[in-house]
C-alpha cells in the first residue's frame, strides 16, 4: 500500500493498493433477498428515459417500486487522472465534457479556478461576453431538461418547441466560436474569440422572440391537470433532506430553500446585475415535488433572459478579450476551490498545484448531478414505476458529470 | 450532384406519387358510390353465381372490400398522424418521398417486409407468434359489422347485418386484450410483461364503461341492431338536430364524450398509452417485435382507431346520416375525423399513471355512466 500526499499540507490525497481488490458485487441486489412476488428490474443503461447510461436497479413488486439502486460510471473517462497529466489550459476541453449540455458553464468553472490559483483577474468585456455565454448556455441546458421531462411524463410536443429554440442559442454559440456542443471558450484569463460583429442584435433578436415561445410551451405542459397530477405529490425532496444531502442549483431552490451562488458568492460581476433568485412555491402540492424543482428550471430561464439583456446593454465596445490570457500557466505550490452556479448547481473545481509545474497536480470537480444522485435511493422508495422516470428526469441529471 | 440525384428523384417520384392519391380517390370513390356498387355487383352475383353460393359470394366481397380498406387505412392514417404530429410540433413531418411524403407510409412497410423475422430465444414461441396475428383478426372481424349505408330499398351495407351488433362488437373487442396480454407474456422479457399486464387491466376496466355507455344508446332506441340505432338518429333540423347527442341535453353529450374517452383507453391512445409507455417501458408489449409482426401490432392499432371512431360516429353522430342526404361517405369522413381528434390528443397531452388511470375509470368513468343508464331510461320510460 502507498500513499500519495499533497505537496501542500502533506494530506493523503490517493491510496494505491498494491494487489488487485476482489470485485465487489455486495451493492447489487441478490436474487436470494427477493420476497414473494417481487421481482429485480433493470432499468438502463440502454433505456430510452435514464438520460444517458444510467443503470437503475429496482425491486418490484407489481407497480410499486419497493427500493431502488443507481449504478453509475457507464460514462467513466478518467477526466480527474487524465487532467493530472495535461497542462492547465489543456483540461478545458476536457472540462467541456463533463456536464456536455452545459459546456460553458463547467469551462467557465475551471477558468475561474485557475485564475484565482494565479490571482489574476479579467477585464470588464470578458467578463460580460462570460455573463452572456453562461445565461445562454443555462437557457439552452433547461430547455433541454424542460422538454425531456415533458418527453418523459409522455409529452412530445414540448420538447420538439424546445429544442428549437436550443438549436437558434446552439448557433449563436457555433457563430461564436465555431463549435456547437463541446465549446472550448472560456479560456484561463479570457475567452478564445471575441464576439463576432452583429452578434449582440442577433442574440436580443433571439431573447426578444424566445420568451413568447416560452410562454406558449409553458401553458401547454406546465399547468396541464395530468401533468401536475403526475409530478407535483411525488419525488419529495424536504429543505431537510436537500440541505443534508448537499444537493444545490435548482433541485435545492425547488425544495424552497433561498440560495443561489449567483447572489449569495458572487463571481464574474453578478452582484450588479438584477435578477430574482426562483425558488419554489409548490401551488400544487407539498413543497420539494418534482414539479417545483421542473418549475424553478422554467422560471430561471426567464430570469437568465433578464441578466442577458442587461449584460448586453452594458457590455463596453471596446476590449482585448486576450489581454490577461497568461502566456504560461505556471501558478506557485498551492491549492485552490472556486464554486461557481453551472445550469445544474454548484459546480466547483479544487486544484492542487505544484510549484511553477506547467501541469496540475490535482484537479477534482464536485460535480451537482453527483451529489444529486445520492438521495436518488431515499426519494424513489415506494413509488411506482413511472414515477422513477420522472424523478430521474426531475433531478435533471447528466451522466457525464456524475461519471467524469 | 445534389440537384441532379434530386431530379432523378422527382422524375421517379412524380409518377409513384399518384400511385397512394389514385387509390384514395378510388376507395373515396367506391364507398360514396357504395348503394350502387352494391347493386351492381348482386345484380351480378345473382345473374353468374350458382343460388347455393350467392350469399357467401356477396359476403366474401364485402369481407374483402373492407379487409382491403383496412389493409390500406395504415398506409393513410400514419401518413396523416406523421402530418397532425408535425404541424402541431411546429414542423414539416416527412416531405421527401413523393408528393409531401405520401410515399413514405409504402417504404417504411416495404422496409418492415423485408426485416429479419426475430424471435427471441428464451421466447414461448406458440403465443409470440399468435399474438400479432390474434391483434389483427380481433380489430379487422369486428368491422364485419360495421354497417357503411341503407340503399332506398331500406338494405343495409354491411357484410353481417346483426340484430345484436353491438353486442357482438363488445364482445369481440375483448379479444384485442388477450392478444396484448399473450405478446407481454410470450416475449419473455420484463418490460413486455410489463406492458401485457398493465394492458390487460385498462382493456378489461375500460370495457365496462364503454358496454354501459352502449347501453345507454341501446336503452333509447330500443334495439340491439347498429342499423336501427342509426335510422333512430334521421330527421331533425338539417338532418343533424336528431342525432343522438343533440338529444336529452346534455346527457347524451357527456355518453358521447366518455365512450370516446373509453375508445382511447382501449386502444391504447394517449393520454391512456401507458401499456406501450415509450419513457418507461421502452416499447411496451411489443418491445421484442419487429418486422411484419411489428407491422400486424400497427395495423391492428390503426383498425382499432377507426373501428371505435367509426362506432363513435354510428351510435352518436347519426352515421351515414348528414345534412346533404344520406352517404357512406359521410359516415367515412365523420369515423376519420375521429381518428384525428385522437392523433390530435395524442400530440397534446401527457401520459397517465398506471394507477390515476385505474382511479379515472373506477371512480370517475363507470359511476357517470351508471347515472346516465338510469337517468336516460327513466326519461325515455316517462316520455
Amino acid at each position: 500500500m502507498a500513499e500519495q500526499r499533497s505537496p501542500v499540507d502533506g494530506a493523503p490525497l490517493v491510496t494505491l493498493y498494491d494487489e488487485e481488490l476482489p470485485p465487489d458485487n455486495s451493492y447489487a441486489f441478490s436474487s436470494e433477498e427477493l420476497e414473494e412476488d417481487e421481482m429485480i428490474l433493470n432499468m438502463g443503461p440502454q433505456h430510452p428515459s435514464t438520460h444517458g447510461v444510467l443503470r437503475v436497479e429496482l425491486k418490484t413488486d407489481g407497480e410499486i417500486v419497493k427500493d431502488a439502486r443507481p449504478h453509475i460510471g457507464y460514462l467513466h473517462r478518467n477526466f480527474e487522472k487524465h487532467a493530472e497529466n495535461i497542462d492547465y489550459q489543456g483540461v478545458i476541453p476536457f472540462t467541456d465534457r463533463m456536464d456536455y449540455v452545459g459546456s460553458m458553464g463547467n469551462s467557465l468553472a475551471y477558468a475561474l479556478t485557475v485564475e484565482k490559483l494565479l490571482g489574476i483577474g479579467v477585464g470588464e468585456r470578458v467578463a460580460g461576453i462570460r455573463v452572456i455565454t453562461a445565461e445562454l448556455q443555462r437557457i439552452a441546458s433547461h430547455l433541454l431538461a424542460m422538454g425531456t421531462y415533458g418527453m418523459d411524463i409522455g409529452a412530445f410536443t414540448p420538447f420538439l418547441l424546445c429544442f428549437q429554440q436550443r438549436e437558434r442559442i446552439l448557433d449563436l454559440f457555433e457563430w461564436l466560436c465555431g463549435a456547437r456542443l463541446l465549446y472550448n471558450y472560456n479560456w484561463v484569463g479570457g475567452v478564445s474569440h471575441d464576439l463576432p460583429e452583429g452578434w449582440t442584435d442577433k442574440c436580443r433578436r433571439f431573447l426578444d422572440e424566445f420568451v413568447p415561445v416560452l410562454d406558449e410551451v409553458d401553458t401547454l405542459l406546465s399547468h396541464n391537470k395530468i401533468f401536475i397530477r403526475r409530478t407535483a405529490d411525488i419525488g419529495i425532496i424536504t429543505p431537510d433532506m436537500a440541505k443534508d444531502y448537499a444537493l444545490s442549483g435548482p433541485n435545492l431552490r425547488g425544495s424552497g430553500i433561498d440560495w443561489d451562488l449567483r447572489r449569495d458568492d458572487p463571481y464574474l460581476g453578478y452582484e450588479n446585475y438584477d435578477f430574482n433568485v426562483v425558488v419554489a412555491t409548490s401551488p400544487h402540492g407539498p413543497v420539494g415535488s418534482c414539479w417545483d424543482r421542473y418549475f424553478v428550471r422554467v422560471r430561471e430561464m426567464y430570469e437568465s433572459v433578464k441578466i442577458v439583456r442587461q449584460a448586453l446593454d452594458r457590455l463596453p465596445a471596446e476590449g482585448d478579450v486576450h489581454e490577461n490570457v497568461p502566456r504560461f500557466v505556471r501558478p506557485l505550490a498551492g491549492e485552490a476551490y472556486c464554486r461557481s452556479e453551472a445550469p445544474r448547481g454548484e459546480l466547483a473545481f479544487y486544484i492542487v498545484a505544484e510549484n511553477k509545474k506547467p501541469i496540475p497536480y490535482r484537479v477534482k470537480g464536485r460535480s451537482p448531478c453527483f451529489v444529486a444522485m445520492g438521495l436518488f435511493h431515499e426519494i424513489t422508495r415506494g413509488e411506482m414505476i413511472a414515477d422513477i422516470i420522472a424523478i430521474i428526469g426531475s433531478l435533471d441529471i447528466v451522466l457525464g458529470e456524475i461519471d467524469r | 450532384m445534389i440537384t441532379r440525384f434530386r431530379q432523378i428523384e422527382m422524375r421517379l417520384m412524380g409518377p409513384l406519387t399518384m400511385i397512394p392519391i389514385v387509390l384514395l380517390l378510388v376507395i373515396l370513390g367506391t364507398i360514396a358510390a357504395l348503394p350502387v356498387v352494391a347493386t351492381i355487383l348482386s345484380e351480378l352475383v345473382a345473374d353468374f353465381v350458382p343460388p347455393p353460393l350467392q350469399h357467401l359470394t356477396i359476403v366474401a366481397l364485402g369481407t374483402a372490400g373492407f379487409v382491403g380498406i383496412l389493409a390500406l387505412n395504415p398506409i393513410y392514417s400514419i401518413w396523416l398522424e406523421r402530418k397532425v404530429a408535425a404541424h402541431v410540433q411546429d414542423r414539416l413531418g416527412p416531405m421527401r418521398v413523393g408528393w409531401h411524403g405520401l410515399l413514405q407510409s409504402f417504404a417504411d412497410g416495404v422496409k418492415l417486409m423485408f426485416k429479419e423475422d426475430l424471435v427471441p430465444r428464451d421466447a414461448d414461441r406458440v403465443l409470440f407468434g399468435a399474438a400479432p396475428m390474434l391483434a389483427v383478426a380481433s380489430a379487422f372481424a369486428a368491422f364485419a359489422i360495421v354497417p357503411w349505408g341503407v340503399r332506398e330499398d331500406g338494405t343495409v351495407l354491411a357484410v353481417a347485418n346483426l340484430n345484436i351488433g353491438v353486442l357482438y362488437f363488445i364482445a369481440i373487442t375483448s379479444l384485442g386484450a388477450l392478444s396484448v396480454l399473450m405478446a407481454g407474456w410470450g416475449s419473455n422479457n420484463k418490460y413486455a410483461l410489463y406492458g401485457g399486464m398493465r394492458a390487460a387491466a385498462q382493456m378489461v376496466s375500460y370495457e365496462i364503461p364503454t358496454a354501459i355507455l352502449v347501453l345507454v344508446v341501446v336503452a333509447q332506441v330500443g334495439s340491439l341492431s347498429i342499423p336501427d340505432i342509426v335510422n333512430a338518429q334521421a330527421g331533425g333540423i338539417l338532418g343533424v338536430g336528431d342525432w343522438l347527442i343533440f338529444q336529452l341535453f346534455p346527457l347524451n353529450l357527456i355518453a358521447f364524450v366518455l365512450f370516446f374517452i373509453c375508445g382511447l383507453a382501449e386502444t391504447n391512445r394517449t393520454p391512456f398509452d401507458i401499456p406501450e409507455a415509450e419513457s418507461e417501458l421502452v416499447a411496451g408489449f411489443h418491445t421484442e417485435y419487429s418486422g411484419m409482426r411489428f407491422a400486424f401490432f400497427f395495423l391492428a392499432e390503426y383498425g382499432n382507431m377507426l373501428l371505435v371512431s367509426m362506432l363513435a360516429a354510428l351510435l352518436f353522430l347519426g352515421g351515414w346520416i348528414g345534412p346533404f342526404g344520406s352517404n357512406p361517405l359521410l359516415f367515412f369522413v365523420k369515423g376519420f375525423g375521429l381518428v384525428v381528434v385522437q392523433m390530435w390528443l395524442r400530440w397534446t397531452l401527457p401520459r397517465l399513471r398506471v394507477d390515476q388511470l385505474m382511479g379515472i375509470c373506477w371512480k370517475y368513468v363507470i359511476p357517470i355512466s351508471f347515472f346516465l343508464l338510469v337517468v336516460t331510461t327513466v326519461i325515455k320510460g316517462l316520455l
